[in-house]
């Protein structure tokens, strides 16, 4: 939500690349801010109270959006094309933002996944995940990794947002649900799998999208959420994760 | 009189004091939100006893209270007139039904309220022995994300539901009968006696728990809360003790919707949202999670204050810093039991070491 828009009001007197790489880095500092402000000095916070703070920074951030940005709908111009102009692929008429939204998020799972993979950092990070203890004796500053993570999702939640809100538009509370959806996804694939993660997104979106054929539309919402208490009740390790793996983390 | 009877007795005189400076004060009008904020209180009294007590969170408890508000609501509202069949005259001949004038003066033939109410709450626990079993099997953050995800669930139904109101909500539901001709209704003829009510059944609920926590079951749940492994290995049941602790509190919220939506005449789908569960859980935070009496005089000061509007449009984010402060600073709650005794240690232990050398 911050990083669609800040994108739209910075757009007003900049070209639109320019915005969007602006409003993410924006968004990145204010990730910082966060967790060095609420998290970070705090002496082993249980995960329920780091929750809780957050749940409490994410009212308070979309109370300040209200505050800034007032509660009218908001959108970024269509990156390439407008609303209406469509790109034929073998006789399918798709919009030219999706093809941006798909190539940006395959772009960004697969830098993710390198990153992850292949660089120190990335590998210093999965550590600080899989054991904070054991990573510090090894010479990791588990703290600075924290507000790593903070930032690199704080990137990736707002180039989400920069790139969907031609199409869905933003609003100051359009956070919320896509919080607990992305937290419903982050569960279906099996938390810390960015690749899995991608999979049960698309699960959860098409689910949701055909849900409409038997429900009203009014309950597509409650949908992604009935997914994610069905997997946590069921299969608290995701579809795609194993169980062995889950029964080492605490649910 | 027993000494743990003292702090209902000074409460009960605290609620008499307020009415009695409301009128001599000449501000009458301030009674409506105190009413309302004991209903409030009635949910918040709940969800300390299973935030403190049982030591488990619940973010979806306006869910609870919506379904409580709205079955009350469509039950006692729903004209029956033209949906005449075999169910509905057996429900007319054994009096459960009631013919009424709306304020048009057209007659409806609705569910009494009282069996509304009653339906309201067997709903409510059947949907929390439903949804608790599952949900309390989980731990920590999942815990919170599950009954925050009950709570959207049941916001998205009533806001999704034709014959709910959708966005506008129910509205003209009647006032709910009592013996002694009594009627719990906004009306402003009946506001001291309606007060008087609320805050009754607020200090009925609380002389419940505070027995309950007296009793077996309460000391069955500190142990729960104090660890959980170690009260199930001495052969307490703690799955079945939180459970009933979730079903219980989900009554209570249940028959604060109920009753205020009688008082308001009406419910919206508002009540049912996530900023409402988050209110409940920020004043059970402030009040001292384990501590009824801390929870519902905060509940009386904050819900009272917000519903003057005195926090105007910052009401949200007033609760949302709440809690954010609480978390950061007083996990344990600000007003938390042993806070005196506390205190008092930090401040004698100062002195003591300064003598050791």
């Amino acid at each position: 939500m911050l990083g669609g828009m800040t994108a739209v009001t910075l757009n007003h007197f900049l070209p639109l690349p320019l915005a969007i790489v602006l409003a993410v880095v924006l968004t990145m500092i204010i990730g910082a801010v966060i967790e060095i402000l609420f998290i970070r000095w705090l002496y082993k916070p249980s995960v329920l109270r780091m929750v809780i703070i957050t749940i409490g920074v994410s009212i308070l951030v979309r109370e300040i959006a209200l505050h800034i940005w007032g509660e009218g709908v908001r959108a970024l111009p269509y990156f390439t094309g407008s609303s209406v102009s469509s790109i034929n692929l073998g006789g399918v008429y798709v919009s030219s933002q999706v093809l941006w939204v798909i190539g940006i998020g395959a772009l960004a799972v697969a830098s993710l996944t390198a990153f992850f993979n292949l660089t120190m950092l990335g590998r210093q990070m999965r550590a600080c995940a899989a054991n904070r203890d054991a990573a510090r004796l090894c010479g990791i500053d588990a703290g600075n990794m924290v507000t790593l993570s903070f930032v690199l999702s704080a990137a990736i939640g707002a180039i989400g947002g920069a790139i969907v809100c031609p199409i869905t538009y933003v609003q100051y509370d359009s956070g919320t649900p896509l919080a607990i959806k992305g937290f419903t996804v982050a569960i279906l694939g099996g938390l810390g799998n960015s690749t899995a993660a991608v999979g049960a997104g698309m699960i959860l979106g098409i689910l949701e999208s055909f849900s409409i054929w038997v429900l009203p539309t009014a309950y597509k919402e409650a949908i992604s959420i009935a997914i994610l208490l069905a997997i946590l009740f069921f299969k608290p390790s995701g579809i795609f994760g194993s169980a062995e793996a889950a029964r080492l983390k605490e649910f | 009189m027993v000494r743990r009877h003292f702090p209902v007795a000074a409460f009960a005189g605290l609620i008499v004091a307020i009415q009695l400076a409301t009128l001599f004060t000449g501000t009458p009008y301030y009674l409506t939100q105190l009413t309302m904020t004991a209903y409030y209180s009635l949910v918040v009294v709940g969800l300390c006893m299973l935030i403190g007590y049982a030591g488990q969170i619940s973010l979806g408890h306006a869910g609870f209270f919506a379904i409580g508000g709205y079955v009350s609501a469509f039950l006692t509202t729903f004209d029956l007139q033209h949906h005449r069949g075999a169910f509905v005259s057996l429900l007319e001949k054994s009096g459960a039904l009631v013919f009424r004038h709306d304020v048009y003066g057209g007659s409806l033939l609705t569910v009494h309220p009282w069996l509304a109410c009653a339906a309201a709450i067997l709903l409510t626990v059947a949907v929390a022995y439903l949804v608790g079993g599952p949900v309390l099997k989980l731990k920590g953050h999942y815990l919170a994300m599950a009954t925050l995800g009950i709570g959207i669930i049941v916001y998205r139904i009533v806001l999704g539901t034709e014959f709910l109101g959708a966005a506008d909500g129910i509205s003209e539901v009647p006032g709910f009968p009592l013996p002694g001709g009594l009627l719990i209704t906004g009306n402003a003829s009946s506001r001291v006696s309606n007060y008087y009510l609320a805050w009754g059944i607020v200090i009925l609920g609380m002389v419940l728990l505070l027995n309950l926590i007296r009793s077996r079951v309460g000391r069955a749940l500190a142990a729960v809360h104090g660890a959980e492994d170690a009260a199930e290995a001495m052969g307490i049941p703690t799955a079945r003790y939180k459970l009933h602790t979730f079903v219980l509190s989900a009554v209570f919220a249940a028959v604060a919707g109920v009753l205020l939506t009688h008082y308001n005449a009406g419910i919206g789908p508002s009540e049912a949202g996530v900023m409402k569960s988050v209110r409940y859980v920020a004043i059970v935070a402030i009040g001292g999670m384990a501590n009824l009496w801390g929870a519902l005089s905060m509940s009386l000061v904050l819900n009272y204050l917000s519903l003057r509007g005195y926090f105007g449009t910052y009401d949200d984010a007033v609760f949302g810093v709440i809690l954010i402060l609480i978390m950061l600073f007083a996990p344990d709650g600000l007003l938390r039991r042993h806070l005196l005794s506390d205190l008092k240690r930090m401040v004698s232990r100062n002195p003591a070491e300064e003598e050791t050398p």
